[in-house]
């Protein structure tokens, strides 16, 4: 079968799951439960596409297909914000009641953290990546052991909050975010898409990049910057979730034969779609609202993320 | 001609490659031999920019690299390093056409089909173009990269020990064909090679390393003598003429 049949395929998949999504038992309710759902899918497409993208830019930039982009920590840098707030300020304040503030004020600190991150490290030259991922997952850690100290001391009451923003849902995105989102979103990937064969071209390492007259360095760092930038604007939208990358990035590659990113990274926006609007769906319809999609996302998660493992050391 | 200025390359404190001064005429096949750690492949690394180096320059036509933009420096000058992992799928022609990224990136036009065909051709690999990589033998990898350096088109090519790895056979191919390039297509071939013999009888000029720095650098008829090679190598090594190919018997020397 051609990618461009399969590509047809999982396109009808995605419509044909927001499609059941939007309509499926609506009775008539066009103006109260369909614009209610289309807020969620609208969230679901967004994430979707930003994780996704996020991944395989982050994949390819590290020549490595099982991390994902969180490795650089800014879940937990998300984290230990939401409960430094909760915890300073109280969850009655303006920077936790109003969502939109909330919002900025993440992406803002993401963003800021990965770029001082990334310009304090790459002006002392010649670091390698893994460097960077390895102060990345210090960095994690060092983020989560502070929430997890601030969590443990808190009121029980705030804890709560602070645990419902532990999770990655989509069951209460504020509209106004979400058209937000859309706007950041499309002008990152406008200006990234250009860059896709320049990609191609990296994935043949990092010598024959540099032979085939790819800006390597260059490149990298502002592929880096872009990965975090659209994980934060997701993990804002809808909390912790990028694992859920790692996943959508592989079946891409495995589906598909091109090595293009172009091809690549429309299927795993694609995948992204059906896997989040039909996760959510059984979430909804089978497990009545008994779980999140982000506990479901994990388990399965991680089941794939063994099985990645097994077969990278067979293969060896 | 390529003109090594005075390059430094320091790892840590240690000078790996140390005030190397070095000219490669256009169309010769320029041999840089020496023993292990003598710097010679830190030295191709810098003159292809895939290292900087600390101290020095190296002029391109008389340009200097650094004020070359990568894209126009990757038009005139190829390098083909001894490992080339990567995690992807290829076919031989997907892999020869990233050869002419410098010119369409990515999006080949007729001009560019056909020199990806002429460089699969020039190396025999018509009938497996379409064969992936990992499927390959040693010996055809390496001829597919050498395709794809071929379809850069580049007035310079340079090779970090092209023959890794490969059995006498297949080394033997791969040092015609270099010679072909330099005498049909007129190219300018530099390379790292491990085996003095290879470098007796395919090279025009042979430049010798040690320590970081330049020993000897000459015509491959000063350089392959006992004397010099005692010099570089710290071994007594005879010379055996035998139908124009002068052969160093190192074996049990």
């Amino acid at each position: 079968m051609r990618d461009l049949h399969k590509m047809l395929i999982l396109v009808g998949l995605a419509l044909a799951a927001c499609g059941v999504y939007l309509f499926q038992d609506l009775n008539g309710s066009f103006d109260y439960a369909l614009p209610r759902r289309g807020v969620k899918v609208f969230a679901m497409v967004l994430t979707g596409v930003a994780i996704a993208y996020a991944t395989v830019v982050f994949q390819t930039i590290s020549h490595n297909r099982i991390l994902t982009p969180s490795i650089m920590g800014l879940d937990s840098l998300y984290m230990m914000l939401q409960t430094l707030l909760i915890f300073f300020l109280g969850s009655d304040h303006i920077t936790i009641v109003n969502k939109q503030v909330n919002f900025l004020l993440s992406i803002a600190v993401m963003v800021v953290f990965a770029l001082l991150f990334y310009q304090l490290l790459f002006k002392k030259n010649e670091r390698p990546i893994y460097f960077l991922l390895l102060v990345g997952i210090i960095c994690g850690t060092f983020f989560g052991s502070i929430s997890t100290f601030l969590q443990v001391l808190i009121d029980p009451n705030e804890f709560s909050i602070i645990q419902d923003r532990m999770f990655a849902s989509f069951n209460n995105v504020n509209e106004d975010l979400v058209w937000t989102s859309l706007v950041f979103i499309t002008l990152l990937i406008a200006f990234a898409w250009k860059q896709n064969s320049s990609l191609d071209v990296l994935t043949l390492g990092r010598d024959t990049a540099i032979n085939l007259g790819v800006n390597y360095d260059a490149l990298v760092k502002q592929m880096l910057v872009l990965s975090a930038v659209l994980i934060a604007i997701a993990t804002a939208l809808v909390g912790p979730i990028t694992f859920f990358g790692l996943i959508v990035a592989n079946l891409s590659y495995q589906f598909f034969t091109s090595y293009k990113h172009s091809v690549l990274l429309t299927g795993s926006i694609v995948i992204s779609v059906v896997a989040l609007v039909g996760g959510q769906w059984v979430v909804e319809r089978i497990f009545t609202f008994n779980t999140t999609l982000s506990v479901i996302i994990n388990f399965i998660g991680g089941v794939y993320f063994i099985y990645l493992l097994l077969k990278e050391s067979r293969s060896k | 001609m390529i003109q090594v200025r005075e390059l430094t390359k320091l790892y840590g404190k240690k000078q790996v490659v140390e005030n190397v001064s070095v000219d490669i005429q256009r169309g010769q096949i320029t041999s840089f031999i020496g023993p292990n750690g003598a710097g010679k492949s830190t030295l191709l690394s810098m003159v292809s920019r895939l290292l900087d180096a600390d101290t020095g320059e190296v002029l391109i036509d008389s340009t200097n690299t650094k004020k070359l933009k990568s894209n126009d420096f990757s038009k005139r000058v190829s390098i083909l390093k001894q490992s080339n992992y990567m995690n992807v799928r290829l076919t031989i022609r997907e892999l020869v056409s990233f050869g002419r990224f410098p010119y369409s990136k990515g999006r080949l036009n007729d001009e560019d089909e056909k020199m990806v065909d002429q460089s699969i051709d020039y190396m025999d690999l018509k009938e497996m173009e379409n064969s992936y990589l990992d499927e390959l033998s040693g010996g055809q990898r390496q001829r597919a990269f050498i395709a794809m350096v071929i379809a850069q088109d580049t007035d310079y090519i340079l090779l970090d020990e092209p023959l890794n790895n490969l059995d006498m056979k297949h080394s033997v191919q791969i040092m015609k064909i270099l010679r072909r390039l330099v005498d049909e297509l007129g190219k300018t071939v530099v390379i790292v090679l491990h085996d003095i013999n290879f470098a007796s009888v395919y090279s025009d000029r042979i430049v010798a390393l040690k320590n970081g720095r330049v020993v000897k650098d000459g015509t491959t008829e000063e350089i392959i003598q006992s004397a010099a090679l005692k010099e570089i190598y710290d071994m007594d090594i005879p010379i055996q003429q035998m139908d124009n190919c002068r052969i160093c018997v190192y074996f049990n020397s």
